[in-house]
């Protein structure tokens, strides 16, 4: 077999000299990327819940179970931190720190008030008997809302963490690219949470 | 928005600006009302429409969010962001619709189970 291929030197396997990027040049696209992983597994959750949602095992359904008014109140926490983030946002690109640290500050109550209105549900619903070992309905709509406020309480001690730190070194390049990443986190939450009062909730009553 | 280029960080990521984000956040509000209030209410007599408004809601929220709030275009981080998106919304839709669909035939193919085996009264 005659070689056709023409080698003109030695293979190279390495580049000799790293490409240089600048610090922190592909983080918000990493953390894109996480987030689109992230996604995934709640669609497996979403999943779940859509096979398993139905199997009640003779105890109580959606219907008995969830309370409407307080899904839409949680929901309304949820939406209001979204938006209270973005003013934050602005502030930050406006470099006006004091401003931004007071719009995270109101972010992080709402969002504390968004994960004890859920831990009151939860409380409510264990207390009725409605534990998640009781039904396969119960154990999927469980583990769905209850990652959702797992991230949620993940996000509140982001947010916490990133506001000392802000307070500590100020708007420096890479709190401000912290702050962003939060960003995309939060609002994804909010369209996670989409998801699950439309599916879980609504669904479940209409 | 995009002729708003004045809130274009050096790293050329969007923060959006207070118009986007004020028009997000009343067609979220929007969005939102409408299907609960419709639920509230009781729905509507044809309970097949009710789900589908509530569930066009529900994505036309989603691409709200997208668009206003997490600032997707096709063009942020040379269009990877997009493709990603696309990605991974592609398998999205073959797990869910998947699952969804191979449960319910199973569901329906079962071999009869005897009395008193079935766990589901």
């Amino acid at each position: 077999m005659s070689s056709t291929v023409t080698q003109t030197g030695p293979r190279q396997f390495h580049l000799d000299h790293e490409p240089h990027l600048p610090e922190g040049a592909s983080t918000m696209l990493g953390f894109w990327i996480y987030l689109m992983s992230d996604c995934l597994i709640f669609a497996v959750l979403f999943a779940v819940y859509a096979v398993l949602g139905h199997n009640y095992a003779g105890g109580p359904g959606p219907k008995e179970l969830f309370d409407l008014e307080l899904v839409a109140l949680n929901t309304a926490m949820l939406l209001l931190s979204s938006i209270t983030y973005g003013f934050a946002m602005l502030e930050m690109a406006r470099r006006r720190q004091t401003m931004m640290l007071v719009w995270l500050g109101i972010t992080g109550l709402f969002g504390a008030a968004f994960l004890s209105i859920e831990l009151y549900e939860f409380s409510h619903l264990i207390h009725e008997g409605a534990t998640p070992g009781r039904s396969a309905f119960l154990s999927s709509f469980f583990a769905l809302v209850g990652t959702h406020g797992l991230h949620v309480t993940f996000g509140i001690i982001w947010l916490a963490t990133l506001m000392v730190q802000v307070l500590r070194t100020g708007l420096t390049a890479s709190n401000t690219r912290r702050l962003m990443c939060l960003s995309l986190f939060w609002h994804f939450l909010d369209v996670i949470w989409i998801g699950v009062f439309t599916f879980v909730y609504l669904m479940g009553m209409i | 928005m995009s002729t708003h280029d004045t809130h274009h960080a050096e790293d050329g990521h969007d923060h959006g600006s207070l118009r986007s984000y004020a028009t997000g956040f009343i067609l979220s509000v929007i969005l939102t009302a409408i299907p609960f209030g419709l639920v509230m209410a009781g729905g509507l007599a044809s309970r097949m429409l009710t789900v589908m408004i509530v569930l066009g809601m529900a994505v036309a929220q989603i691409v709200v969010h997208m668009i206003y709030f997490l600032h997707m275009n096709t063009k942020s981080e040379k269009g990877w962001t997009m493709i990603s998106l696309v990605f991974t919304i592609v398998v999205l839709v073959i797990m869910l619709s998947g699952s969804v669909w191979v449960m319910y035939h199973m569901n329906a193919n079962m071999m009869p189970m005897p009395q008193g085996m079935t766990g589901q009264s």
